[in-house]
């Protein structure tokens, strides 16, 4: 036996995932020593970067052929499977990019942590859940997988479980999390069929009925959409995601939602078969809705991640938006125009997870460096955080959707699928998508005020706080990091087409449509139908802007004055000298609070003004409404909560009671059965 | 030599812009000034204002950062390149391709992003103000201009602004309803993104219902001047922008030669003269509204975009 051993793809990717779990077992042997934190982050940095490498080479070499691997282990007459296909390589990227980001931040920010065993087991642990969903092939190991996911992110949200507020965090995270997998347990058994054949490739070529594929589809916005933070069910996301430490955050928001959001194209797109278009409603329906409740929400936040982790939902909310138009044009065989949109979902969860992951990893660095998530204790950390604020600017340019930055391009996808609209046959999409798509900017431009308010606040203006008065830059780790995704943010704005072909295999896999090859086209430039009906080119764009830009600056210093003169601030001759009385968080939100939110949040603005002659000073206070918690997620507790008080009566009945009652239920369910047959 | 002449015409364009873009200011002010029976300045006194500030020293205050020196070239260079890319007297200049029209929209996001960033950067109560108000304002206009985008796009086919000049150009278009409400759609979106009467006074200083004004209160000499010369260029944009969708007679199609481009130039410049006319009449006949009223004047702008599109589709089934 000379020839030599080809390994496959797949099995090259598993054993990256084995390395992750011998590392959460080294972890737990060294996390009491003083180099774990380095060993442990190296180690995973190394681990994601070779998977992302294969990952990448699977989505850009051979993606057509997949590759599959069975192992012994799970349901005795199945077995565990796992298949690596180009759906799969794709999310795999995004999975093991973002890790390495994270492993990377870890190894500087790493060091702050004050209880380093409870969070170095677990993240490895994470990161392998999380590879191991992607690569999951059937019904049961899908599932493991997927509960040992969230389980380690659990652990890790409950890291610092002493820190007010963290507890509950977790208690609602864990009862969401059981509500998820549930409901993705029931679909997978509808799924399968009375005859319960759980590998994926038994349930693709199964054909469902219509009944069955809309439960199915109703489930997985259940399952998958409460792991994503689909509104109503987001409820445990700002509280969780802020809980973790910060590169655990930027992995829950940036990585983890897409996993969520790869467990539904996979149910829905690949497995279910052909859509019916009345599905896509829906999805526009959430996705939309999400979009712009959770911009909203994130526009009223003080605490600088939890407005990140709302922002999250917003961003969540565009990419269903975008695979809601991508299931109407499949429906109606529109390939072209779904191929479009299928794209620029998938385009934008390789970019939120690119600028969600730079943006907690400045709010980690923030928090480092002062201790402070509260915006209204932050403020001017521009001058005491040079490279950590240009980094966030990248970042808070790119999620408001500007060009030349990359969030842009996906959004332009998105809008250059809702103009293919008036192709679609039924009257509701015609009329809805529209609608969606004012929907979209209006959550685009809210975005952008957003970002303006949570780095105008935080980074921009003078302290208001000692604490952010002292600030100090971080390490070289964590600005390494940083740094590596701004220029990815930058990459992908401005070299779109290249980002474009490489998502075509996946494309063509699932939908067996693709958009046109982008790099024909003159310039670099992306053209997602015909030149003539739009084209954009993030590169000329740049180029420009920095060419008259630097044309105005010569210009200015050649010819104009150069006099500066530094002073103090001029606002309008009166200026505050209190650094608290400069414009707050919620002060730049109140015009916004008072257009939407006094629909959205019942929100009111209480002035208490003491009387005349008393020197306690007026105050402004803000009242604001969850309506879904209040409304949905309070009645829900309140019913568990008084019939587990009625039903703790039980607990304490005499041995006579007991006995009767054992006997009425025996009785009961005789009688049951005497009727029944 | 094909290609230096495609690159003579579109930097012929750059500079017309740049040229153009005081003097409609100074008209617009002019003619509100004799309707209201006063003498007023030149029409040239734009270029001395501009002139006078770029000599001036500038007073940054104590605590302003990198980003509130930086951002006055970036708005400029941004609001630049968006008035270059719009087609003013022809249509299909070689860079035309680089952005559609929901591109030249983003790039004013993202002038309007850092400005609004500036005005937050040395802490004072009136930058506050004037930055939650005009993000306040985008988020309003934002959705109105694309229901107005989705519906040129519907009639024309395409975003390219200069397919969708030459198909509205070609004569068979005639006249629609749903034009003409996304026209009227456009204009309000317009005023209120120029900061004009009845959204913002572009005239006040001192006041708390300014938006604008009350943004860039803190720049002073030659970073002042970059911010005005971006309002102007953002007003000629907004007027092109308006000619060449809804008015493009006489646009010189790209490729017809030295004399087609001069007539469509001074067809241009009618154009300009007349829109300026129009908003120097509507601002006088105005008043300006509260801050708050605002979101329904918008919100009147996305009802007419949405009608728009609706109407198209019904008139299209028939």
């Amino acid at each position: 036996m000379n020839s030599a051993v080809v390994i496959s793809p797949v099995a090259l990717q598993m054993s990256g995932v084995a390395a992750l779990l011998v590392t959460a077992i080294l972890a737990i042997a060294l996390s009491r020593s003083e180099r774990a934190t380095a060993v442990i982050y190296g180690a995973t940095l190394a681990i994601c970067a070779a998977a992302l490498f294969g990952a990448l080479r699977a989505l850009l070499g051979d993606a057509a052929n997949s590759s599959t691997l069975i192992l012994p282990v799970g349901l005795p007459w199945l077995g565990a499977h796992f298949r690596l296909d180009a759906l799969a390589s794709f999310f795999l990227v995004v999975v093991n990019l973002g890790g390495a980001a994270a492993s990377l931040y870890g190894l500087g920010y790493g060091h702050h942590e004050p209880s380093p065993h409870r969070v170095l087991p677990f993240f490895p642990a994470f990161l392998a859940g999380m590879n191991l969903v992607v690569l999951a092939d059937d019904a049961f190991s899908y599932l493991l997988c997927w509960e040992f996911m969230s389980l380690a992110s659990w652990a890790l949200v409950m890291a610092h479980h002493r820190e007010p507020g963290n507890a509950k965090a977790g208690y609602v995270y864990l009862v969401m999390a059981s509500f998820g997998t549930l409901s993705l347990l029931l679909a997978f058994g509808l799924l399968a069929g009375p005859a319960g054949d759980y590998g994926f490739a038994a349930i693709r070529a199964a054909a469902h009925t219509p009944y069955v594929a809309a439960l199915v589809l109703i489930l997985m916005l259940l399952g998958a959409g409460s792991k994503a933070g689909l509104v109503p069910l987001h409820v445990w996301l700002p509280l969780a995601h802020p809980a973790a430490p910060s590169h655990v955050s930027a992995l829950m928001s940036g990585v983890m939602t897409k996993v969520a959001i790869y467990g539904f194209i996979r149910v829905v797109f690949d497995l279910l078969g052909p859509p019916n278009w009345s599905a896509s409603v829906i999805v526009l329906f959430l996705g939309s809705i999400t979009a712009v409740l959770g911009i909203l929400y994130a526009m009223m936040e003080n605490d600088l991640k939890r407005l990140l982790a709302y922002s999250t939902i917003e961003n969540i909310g565009i990419i269903f938006v975008s695979l809601g138009l991508a299931l109407a044009f499949q429906a109606n065989g529109l390939k072209l125009a779904a191929a479009l949109a299928f794209t620029a979902a998938l385009f934008h969860v390789l970019n939120h997870s690119f600028f969600k992951s730079l943006l907690f990893f400045g709010a980690g660095a923030v928090l480092n460096s002062t201790g402070e998530r509260d915006m209204d204790k932050l403020g001017g950390l521009i001058h005491r955080m040079p490279f950590t604020s240009f980094a966030v600017l990248v970042g808070c340019v790119a999620i408001s959707a500007l060009p030349p930055f990359n969030g842009f391009v996906s959004e332009w996808l998105m809008f250059q699928a809702v103009l293919q609209s008036p192709d679609l046959p039924q009257w509701a999409l015609k009329i809805m998508v529209p609608a969606v798509g004012a929907m979209l900017a209006l959550a685009a431009a809210l975005a952008a005020a957003t970002f303006v308010k949570a780095y105008g606040v935080t980074f921009l203006g003078r302290p208001r706080s000692t604490a952010a008065e002292t600030a100090n830059e971080v390490d070289r780790y964590s600005l390494a990091a940083m740094f590596i995704l701004a220029v990815l943010c930058l990459l992908g704005g401005i070299l779109p087409g290249l980002v474009i072909d490489a998502l075509s295999p996946v494309a063509v896999e699932i939908l067996g449509g693709r958009m046109p090859i982008q790099a024909n086209e003159a310039w670099l430039s992306i053209a997602p139908i015909a030149e003539s009906r739009s084209s954009y080119n993030g590169l000329l764009v740049m180029m420009f802007i920095a060419i008259s830009a630097s044309l105005t600056v010569f210009f200015i210093h050649r010819f104009a004055s150069h006099a500066l003169r530094r002073g103090p601030a001029w606002g309008c001759g009166f200026s505050d000298a209190v650094p608290a009385a400069q414009y707050s968080g919620a002060s730049f939100a109140q015009p916004i609070r008072r257009v939407f939110g006094t629909m959205v949040f019942h929100a009111r603005d209480h002035v208490e003004m003491p009387p005349p002659g008393d020197i306690r000073p007026a105050r402004l206070r803000i009242e604001l409404h969850d309506l879904i918690w209040e409304g949905m997620y309070a009645p829900i507790a309140g019913a568990v909560a008084v019939s587990s008080e009625w039903l703790n009566q039980l607990q304490f009945l005499t041995i006579r009671r007991y006995l009767s009652l054992v006997f009425a239920t025996l009785v009961t369910l005789l009688l049951v059965l005497a009727i029944w047959s | 030599m094909v290609v230096v002449s495609d690159i003579l015409v579109q930097s012929i364009q750059m500079l017309l812009v740049l040229v153009l873009a005081p003097l409609l200011t100074g008209f617009v002010r002019k003619v509100k000034a004799r309707l209201v029976r006063r003498q007023g300045p030149s029409v040239f006194q734009p270029y001395r204002d501009l002139l006078r500030l770029l000599r001036k020293e500038v007073v940054l205050a104590d605590n302003a950062s990198w980003l509130f020196r930086v951002t006055p070239y970036v708005t400029f260079a941004a609001i630049w390149v968006a008035a270059a890319l719009v087609p003013t007297f022809a249509t299909g200049l070689l860079f035309n391709w680089t952005a559609d029209l929901i591109a030249i929209v983003a790039l004013l996001g993202s002038a309007r992003f850092f400005l609004a960033l500036a005005g937050m950067d040395v802490g004072t109560s009136f930058g506050g103000i004037g930055s939650s108000r005009e993000v306040m304002i985008a988020a309003l206009a934002e959705p109105a201009m694309l229901l107005m985008v989705f519906c040129v796009a519907l009639v024309a086919g395409s975003t390219q602004l200069s397919t969708v000049a030459d198909f509205l150009a070609s004569s068979y278009v005639g006249l629609r309803v749903s034009l003409g409400m996304a026209l009227v759609s456009l204009v309000m979106v317009a005023l209120a993104e120029n900061a004009r009467i009845p959204v913002d006074n572009p005239a006040t200083h001192l006041e708390l219902t300014m938006v604008h004004e009350a943004m860039v209160l803190e720049y002073s000499g030659r970073h002042l001047a970059m911010i005005e010369f971006g309002a102007f260029l953002k007003l000629l944009l907004y007027i092109s922008l308006i000619a060449c969708v809804f008015f493009p007679w006489k646009i010189a199609v790209f490729g017809t030669g030295p004399l087609a481009y001069a007539i469509g130039a001074a067809i241009y410049l009618v154009k300009l003269a007349v829109a300026g006319f129009l908003l120097a009449m509507f601002e006088t006949a105005t008043a300006k509204m509260r801050v708050f009223r605002v979101p329904q004047f918008l919100g009147a702008a996305l009802m007419l975009g949405l009608l728009g599109t609706l109407l198209l589709f019904v008139s299209r089934s028939f």
